[in-house]
């Protein structure tokens, strides 16, 4: 299935879940690092029980200098 | 103090701590894995710095309150300072959208303190819906121009029940010491620093600007006056014509 990853195209095997796809960005376990799955934030804690579906757009944020 | 424009996280410590500031900022932005590992958070971590994530390059209300969960997620935090921008070139907070995004916040439960415009109208909403301070800003975001207007300023200090910060727009440390002469309680500065020659060495400076505007602040100033009011009396003056 596809799913955007910040704003990239990515092809996923189905079933990926929210925490599949921010091991793939990031080391695990990653403090400091919150998802937004269609724009609404996915909690850590269910992160491992979240999959991700086709056409869904997926944003792993971490901070960043600013603010 | 803000983390944005340091050219690297070693300058950004090094000016973190000649600050003495107590709070630091954060924006909220995608993973790049090609990037370095590290970020602003683990610095501010090691110093013991409280972090206040900032919901930076939101221009909607609900982006700005999606920013500030996600946010609490990422840190743990309920603070947020609130950011909802109007305008590209000047950065000016967009009001409506911001007070639309401060009360929802604070019916969550969040402790939002609100980059505002000067204008004490504002200023007054936004403390009324909860806001837990009001930050003025004193000129654009960057631009280093200091306190545009001043009497604005004055005006939200004299009438805020909450914490006045004044944030965006220092330039130097003379506009540091003016805002607390203003009777702000605080001031917030990022490119004034991280974009100085010398950031550490600004950051000391900003750091006995603001204690100094404090002080004098505190100890009563005299009036500006039209005329002049002799400093020396006249009695016991000599007769020598």
């Amino acid at each position: 299935m596809n799913v955007a990853v910040n704003g990239v195209e990515r092809e996923l095997p189905s079933g990926a879940t929210v925490a599949d796809v921010v091991r793939s960005l990031v080391e695990m376990p990653e403090r400091g690092v919150a998802v937004a799955l269609d724009g609404e934030v996915v909690p850590r804690s269910e992160w491992q029980a979240t999959s991700v579906g086709d056409g869904q757009a997926v944003e792993v944020l971490r901070a960043a200098q600013g603010g | 103090m803000g983390t944005g424009g340091f050219r690297s996280l070693e300058q950004l410590e090094a000016a973190l701590v000649a600050s003495g500031a107590e709070i630091a900022t954060v924006a909220l932005r995608r993973v790049d894995p090609g990037a370095r590992n590290e970020s602003p958070l683990s610095v501010i971590e090691r110093l013991g710095l409280f972090l206040l994530p900032n919901t930076a390059g939101c221009y909607t209300a609900r982006d700005a309150v999606r920013t500030a969960r996600l946010a609490k997620d990422a840190f743990g935090t309920e603070w947020v300072k609130l950011e909802v921008i109007g305008d590209d070139r000047t950065l000016h907070p967009d009001p409506v959208e911001l007070v639309a995004a401060a009360e929802e916040l604070v019916a969550d439960g969040f402790t939002v303190l609100p980059y505002a415009s000067d204008d004490p109208v504002l200023a007054r909403r936004l403390e009324a819906v909860g806001c837990a301070a009001v930050m003025p800003l004193g000129s654009p975001i960057g631009s280093g121009r200091g306190i545009d207007n001043p009497y604005n300023l004055a005006l939200i200090v004299e009438q805020a029940g909450v914490a006045v910060i004044l944030d965006a727009g220092i330039g130097t440390a003379s506009d540091a010491a003016l805002a607390m002469e203003l009777g702000c309680d605080g001031v917030l500065l990022a490119s004034s620093v991280s974009r100085a020659e010398d950031p550490a060495a600004m950051a000391a400076a900003m750091r006995k600007a603001v204690d100094a505007g404090h002080g004098a602040r505190r100890a009563g100033r005299i009036p500006r006056r039209l005329h002049a009011q002799a400093s020396t009396p006249d009695a016991g003056l000599p007769r020598l014509g």
